[in-house]
């Protein structure tokens, strides 16, 4: 039956209902790809096939009696930056050590009320704070594709990678990320899945580990455009415990995904053409324009001035939010605590063994940032940047619907080929970091392969809590993209 | 902007992160590195425009100042690294 690792979440579900196969059989199939396959690609750092299977003789159950849910019995990877109630949630930091939470985060919750199954949690960067996942705590996580004809492992992307990586390798029907720069965005693209991040609030913040609270926001990683539609559903919603909440209805996006195109309006910003830009790269950007104007959309070119301003901007803005999130961590309440002479030595010692040295470094940038004689010059100064970033999306989507960009500068890369430079690592966020400054929904579409071989995706951008929009054009690209090849399986034994 | 060794230790003691003296050295060109690319932001021009913390459109929401949550001292200690009858144990802060 591994057969079932290969369904998307909407087969699955047509599945189930049919009664061709139980939800614990859905979910034993994923355990087994999970046992044979997770070693070398590291996706999972906690798999919990005992809660799995108990909650998916639950839906089981349900599903004999008529009472199923929306994603009643489908397996799920959750990113370890997700709160999950007595389940080890660690943000991939050595610092919170064991923690085992005693409440459930509410996107997470949302989903369980929704019938999912809880496959494990999934690996990312510390704190989400990278572009590789190669500054988790629990290792590298691999992407399941390689280069054409050698064997040289490659990144995931991040900070989700092992929420794109398990979606790729069939780990899991679905997985959800956190998005702060790109994080769910690039991986989908470095991996051939589709990332959406929501509007800022569309999605609750509760009980996610938070990295820069003004940029967080949660999505899922699918397989499909529809999978993805479907996951967000369950996810979105207004919640009371987060103060920066939308409280606004939720559309059926499964339902808009199939409306068309027609008479859409989508810009093209001419300063997303960056210097030393590959031609592969332009070329597919190139064929998404006429994908969608052969779907009947209008297409135009727009302008959006600050974008350069964007990623250098986001970079005091993050580091600033996070070294203020991370003071929490002092090995006195939960996580890692390190005995030294005093209190401040204790302190001291306890972040210097609990954080690795990206988020060391950039706690260091946010202090520093923020530190007496350097607000103004730096963190208010980025913050003005950051409303001309914004008004230059009110003014564009003035004119038009969407917003269309390649989704990443370039195809994935290998472990240890850009993680000795920072600065390099940052321009990976290059075309997704301006989404999160402006509190926009955005989402990744596989649209072809490298000439390497490896995944490329396109970005649409959207209006401010328009994701049903944004959803019905991606779904137009991924069918005029057709069906992509799939990783072959090198890593199950 | 390049920052020196000595403003390395300054960051690293208001950040509670004790560094040894290679990661200082490595901290202070990395840590300038990235400060000098940050500066590209001076080139834009801002001064009418007004700083912005948050890109949603809304209204601060407000709540009665009432008791909503509580009364469960053993989930708030479960992850302690060390706790005594539902008390956090810190080291001696006041001699």
């Amino acid at each position: 039956m591994s057969d079932l690792t290969k369904l998307t979440i909407a087969e699955a579900r047509d599945g189930l209902a049919a009664r061709e196969f139980f939800a614990k059989e859905l979910a034993e199939a994923h355990i087994v790809a999970i046992e044979r396959g997770n070693k070398p690609l590291n996706a999972y750092i906690l798999p919990t096939p005992d809660k799995a299977l108990e909650m998916a003789a639950a839906s089981d159950e349900r599903i004999a009696r008529g009472a199923s849910r929306a994603l009643e019995g489908i397996p799920l990877g959750i990113k370890d930056l997700f709160c999950t109630k007595d389940i080890r949630t660690t943000a991939c930091s050595r610092i919170l050590d064991d923690f085992k939470p005693t409440y459930e985060s509410t996107v997470t919750q949302n989903l369980w009320d929704a019938g999912a199954v809880l496959l494990g949690k999934l690996n990312n960067d510390e704190f989400a704070m990278g572009s590789s996942n190669e500054t988790s705590a629990f290792g590298d996580c691999v992407n399941p594709w390689r280069r054409k004809g050698d064997d040289t492992a490659l990144v995931p992307g991040g900070s989700s990678g092992g929420s794109a990586s398990a979606v790729a390798a069939n780990l899991c029907l679905g997985a959800v990320g956190t998005d702060t720069g790109g994080s769910i965005r690039q991986p989908a693209a470095l991996t051939g899945t589709v990332g959406v991040k929501p509007t800022y609030g569309r999605c609750s913040r509760w009980g996610i580990v938070a990295f820069a609270s003004s940029l967080d926001q949660a999505g899922p990683i699918a397989k499909t455009v529809e999978d993805a539609a479907i996951l967000l559903q369950a996810m979105a919603g207004h919640d009371p415990k987060d103060t920066t909440s939308i409280d606004a209805p939720v559309p059926d996006y499964r339902q808009a995904i199939g409306d068309g195109i027609e008479g859409l309006k989508i810009g093209i910003p001419d300063e997303y053409r960056v210097e030393g830009m590959p031609a592969e790269i332009e070329d597919l950007w190139l064929k998404g324009i006429d994908w969608l104007k052969a779907a009947g959309a209008e297409v135009q070119e727009v302008s959006l001035r600050h974008t350069k301003y964007a990623l250098p901007a986001y970079y005091i803005i993050a580091p600033a939010e996070a070294s203020s999130n991370l003071a929490r961590y002092d090995g006195m309440r939960y996580g890692l605590r390190v005995p030294g002479q005093d209190l401040i030595d204790m302190y001291e010692l306890s972040r210097a063994s609990g954080f690795g040295a990206e988020v060391k470094r950039r706690v260091l940038i946010g202090t520093y940032v923020l530190s007496a004689g350097y607000y103004e010059a730096y963190y208010q100064k980025a913050q003005k940047v950051r409303t001309l970033i914004r008004q230059d999306f009110t003014d564009v989507f003035e004119k038009v619907d969407l917003v269309l960009t390649p989704t990443t500068p370039a195809p994935a890369f290998g472990i240890g080929e850009v993680s000795g430079d920072p600065l390099q690592m940052y321009l990976n966020d290059i075309f997704t970091v301006t989404v999160n400054m402006a509190g926009l929904p955005g989402i990744s579409v596989p649209a072809g392969l490298s000439g390497e071989g490896t995944p490329l995706g396109l970005q649409l951008i959207g209006k401010p809590l328009d994701e049903a929009t944004l959803l019905r054009a991606a779904y137009v690209l991924e069918e005029a993209a057709g069906p992509l090849p799939v990783p072959e399986d090198w890593w199950s034994s | 902007m390049k920052v020196d060794e000595a403003t390395v230790r300054h960051i690293a003691r208001l950040a509670r992160i004790k560094v040894t003296d290679e990661e200082a050295k490595n901290l202070e060109s990395e840590l300038s590195a990235i400060l000098t690319w940050v500066e590209q932001l001076s080139e834009v021009d801002t001064a009418d425009v007004l700083p912005r913390a948050s890109v949603v459109e809304m209204s601060m929401k407000k709540r009665r100042d009432r008791v909503t949550d509580g009364g469960y001292p053993e989930d708030i200690v479960r992850n302690a690294p060390q706790a005594d009858k539902n008390y956090f144990v810190v080291p001696k802060v006041v001699e």
